[in-house]
């Protein structure tokens, strides 16, 4: 159900909106050995919901979005083991700003170029942030990571129990709360220009609009959600370390997003759920075997598939409603 | 003060011996992305391959050296040509994101089969006796095998920008690249010279990462690891362009070198801010056609 | 009467090749002018400085007086100055509502709100409405703009710039590429438009340019030919050395 943006859409939530929250609960109350799967899925949806502002939405090829996610993670966990912070909430407030800063000096940058340039330039950043987290060893623990890292109870009250409810539910929260945030600009005439610059940015210019500006608010935006998400996985685990910068994990994300459907709300949704939790029963067993198995998903995705799982659904419906 | 120039002109005889493996490596990735406008993150698997050949050719078979290198760029050109004809050339013509994401897909795979059939480890290359040791030139020793490397990469390179201004594969190179409708409206076959170039390319960027395997250690992650350092070469060096990536891979290669010697606590950083700040100056690259 | 838009000595050069020479051109409000002139004469660099997508090397442009030569694209479109495309360059995936409304909301100021959904702006999404049904496409709002024939299309060129209130319209060819069954919409679409909007069209459809304009300036490889009303153009020999070439006497 590709939903239509714009000043006819019917921006009420329809019931099926409310099915992933009530899976989730369901998850936290039936299958509680899972748990901490779960907020990896729900820390990754985050970030996955974060690329589809920028690739979906804003229409920008990025292989370095784990910049942002990776600086969330290290502000945490450096607040944390280095600095004495643990208030969760402040952390996840000095992560995001942190990214959030990132994003809008970079995205200032970026948004002026296009082509290969600006690809290289997304990569050289998420590189250059690879790299200083490996030298700066003493603020960051280099290769061996950050450990140490302690989580006060949230708002006093809730520790972050062995049993992983705590952080799962606390996850749940801050997905909850930025997908309601994304889901209003989107609806809103904010995001119906959004979707004009994508469709025809020159017929933007020529309405007056201001391209650049929005581009580099959605940009802004993106990287400050990814940033979230960085500071939720580390809170989470516990730990940081390098496999949350580079170009791995942003190639990652990239798969986890287009399995599920770019340019839609819940393709962020669906993609990282089934790339995760595959992983968990085939990674374990065999890794080498996994790590083919998603490339060559994604090699058959892009010349046969193109709208990932989502896309494949609207197809099967589609078919289903002309045969009724 | 003598040994700072010692270390002067060592480093810069390493910087230039990195800088040409980088060149020899790249120089397809700029050629393909500028005629055929795909944009092929997965060069840096053909590289690997390469190297992997030499190393399998070396130390499982036996192989004399020169065979074992020619053998890289042979094989790799051959596997390019089947990708080419089977996978890429479905997506010519289709979005950045497609083909982007695609060879990502081949990245992927291609590191989950090293890593199957190789280990995780690095590999060592094991070099015939008469390239090991030490070469004394102008008074100073330097390691025969870096000799070797710069001057065969000269060659190599020499070749190719003989190939590319003087036969009539290069002029068509050039048209294409100039303006493909137009190379096409007078009748180039752009299909076969998409595939030769893609040949030759790839089979370059293979006997540069078989050349090059003393310097860049081949191992699984290879492609993921040396990518930036490719694009950064094209996108500086500027896209489509001969002269302009050879200067850009000769800069990264010598500053590179300098920066790992003089401050390896900073390690790659300075090349990544240098990069940023000259895509920022000219964003067409140092000799680029187009932005 | 005032002057809507004027250009003075406007000129523009790549390299050896001079696209636009010493153009002196004067639009007064309420004008309906046409520009004609052979192909590659210039026609749509002239608009593409007009709105700011081509800088000039060099002269000056001003709207209702202020000069806009330094100004953006988006500058010049808040101060009122709307173009149409020669090619369609619409929103094609959108509905053809959205088309239209994007631009009234940038008018209206509120297209950068992002927390109210859009469907809850109703004044721009009536003001949309109004435009399309003074073209008479006002059926059509809610099918995307690509499931269109062309000649609808054009017409939804024609109501986004109306959507920004402009007090200059560059109309780009508007009846181009739309077959001749369709193109008396087109002129009747023209004719409603509103007294008080100067109009410039480009066309080569002079049956077009002779019913819609009152003026007429002929553009000859970036030069201003001559200007006049209709009748004085047609009776003109020059311009019709440059259409049919030399006649014999």
């Amino acid at each position: 159900m590709k939903h239509a943006v714009g000043y006819n859409a019917d921006a009420r939530l329809r019931w099926t909106e409310w099915l992933p929250w009530v899976a989730a609960l369901a998850v936290f109350f039936l299958l509680p050995d899972y748990l901490s799967l779960g907020a990896r899925v729900l820390t990754y949806i985050l970030f996955a919901l974060s690329l589809d502002l920028i690739l979906g939405y804003v229409g920008i090829i990025t292989l370095g979005h784990a910049a942002f996610f990776g600086l969330g993670a290290y502000v945490t966990g450096i607040l944390s083991a280095k600095l004495g912070l643990t208030d969760p909430m402040m952390q996840m407030l000095v992560s995001a700003l942190a990214a959030g800063l990132l994003g809008l000096a970079t995205g200032a940058v970026i948004l002026r170029t296009h082509g290969l340039t600006q690809l290289m330039l997304t990569l050289a950043i998420a590189a250059l942030c690879l790299e200083i987290a490996n030298k700066a060893t003493p603020l960051t623990g280099g290769a061996d990571g950050l450990s140490g890292v302690v989580i006060a109870p949230i708002l006093g009250l809730f520790k972050f129990d062995l049993y992983g409810k705590t952080a799962y539910l606390w996850c749940l929260g801050v997905l909850f709360v930025s997908w309601w945030l994304v889901r209003r600009l989107i609806y809103s005439p904010f995001g119906a220009s959004l979707a004009g610059i994508r469709e025809n940015s020159i017929r933007m210019h020529a309405i007056g609009a201001p391209v650049y500006a929005r581009q580099l608010l959605v940009y802004t935006l993106s990287a400050t959600l990814a940033g979230v998400a960085g500071a939720l996985l580390t809170q989470t685990s516990q730990f940081v370390g390098l496999n949350v910068l580079g170009f791995e994990p942003s190639g990652e994300l990239l798969v986890m997003l287009i399995l599920g459907g770019v340019g839609r709300l819940y393709g962020a949704f669906v993609g990282p759920l089934v790339f995760l939790v595959a992983q968990d029963y085939l990674a374990k067993q065999f890794p080498e075997y996994w790590y083919f198995g998603i490339g060559l998903l994604l090699v058959i995705v892009v010349l046969f598939a193109r709208g990932g799982i989502l896309g494949i659904s609207d197809a099967v419906i589609a078919r289903l409603r002309g045969m009724a | 003060m003598e040994a700072f120039l010692a270390s002067l002109v060592s480093v810069a005889f390493h910087g230039i011996a990195y800088g040409m493996i980088l060149y020899v490596i790249s120089v397809g990735l700029s050629i393909t992305m500028g005629l055929m406008g795909f944009t092929n993150l997965a060069h840096g698997v053909f590289a690997m391959a390469g190297g992997y050949i030499l190393i399998v050719s070396l130390s499982r078979f036996g192989l004399p050296f020169p065979l074992a290198l020619a053998l890289a760029f042979v094989l790799v050109a051959a596997a390019s040509v089947v990708l080419e004809r089977l996978l890429y050339s479905r997506l010519y013509g289709a979005a950045e994101l497609e083909q982007v994401l695609f060879t990502i897909g081949l990245i992927f795979m291609s590191v989950a089969v090293a890593r199957l059939i190789f280990g995780t480890l690095q590999l060592p290359v094991v070099l015939p006796d008469y390239l090991k040791g030490q070469l004394s030139l102008f008074g100073r020793d330097f390691p025969a095998y870096r000799v070797f490397l710069i001057v065969f990469s000269a060659t190599m390179i020499a070749a190719l920008w003989f190939g590319i201004e003087r036969t009539l594969w290069g002029a068509m190179v050039r048209a294409a690249v100039d303006n493909r409708a137009m190379a096409q409206s007078i009748g180039i076959n752009t299909r076969r010279l998409f595939t030769v170039t893609f040949a030759i390319g790839s089979g370059l960027a293979g006997l540069g990462g078989a050349l090059g395997a003393d310097i860049v250690a081949i191992q699984p992650t290879y492609p993921f690891e040396q990518l930036v350092y490719f694009l950064i070469v094209v996108a500086v060096g500027g896209l489509g362009s001969l002269r302009g990536p050879f200067i850009a891979a000769l800069l990264i290669g010598i500053t590179d070198t300098a920066c790992k010697y003089w401050l390896p606590e900073f390690g790659a950083f300075f090349i990544y801010v240098a990069t940023i700040a000259l895509l920022l100056w000219r964003p067409a690259g140092l000799l680029g056609k187009r932005a | 009467m005032s002057l809507a838009l004027e250009t003075r000595g406007l000129c523009k050069s790549f390299g050896a090749l001079t696209v636009a020479a010493n153009i002196d051109f004067k639009l007064e409000a309420g004008a309906r002018h046409a520009l004609i002139g052979p192909n590659g004469a210039g026609k749509t660099t002239f608009v593409n400085l007009l709105t700011g997508r081509l800088a000039p090397s060099s002269g000056s442009i001003l709207l209702a007086g202020e000069d806009v030569t330094g100004l953006t694209q988006s500058g010049r479109v808040k101060r009122g100055l709307g173009r149409t495309f020669q090619i369609n360059t619409l929103f094609g995936n959108m509905s053809v509502l959205d088309n239209v409304a994007l631009g009234v909301a940038e008018r209206l100021g509120c297209a950068g709100r992002l927390w109210k959904p859009a469907s809850a702006f109703a004044a721009v999404r009536e003001e949309a409405l109004r435009l399309l049904a003074m073209l008479g496409i006002a059926e059509e709002a809610d099918g995307t703009v690509q499931g269109l024939p062309y000649g609808k299309q054009r017409l939804v060129e024609i109501a986004i710039a109306l959507g920004l209130r402009p007090r200059v319209l560059l109309l780009d060819e508007p009846a181009a590429g739309v077959p001749s069954l369709e193109s008396g919409r087109i002129l009747e679409a023209l004719d409603s438009l509103p007294r008080e909007i100067a109009i410039l069209i480009i066309e080569h459809d002079m049956d077009l340019v002779f019913r819609f304009a009152k003026r007429i300036t002929v553009l000859v490889q970036g030069e201003v030919l001559c200007e006049g009303t209709p009748d004085q153009i047609a009776n003109d020999v020059r311009v019709r050395q440059v259409y049919l070439g030399e006649q014999h006497v």
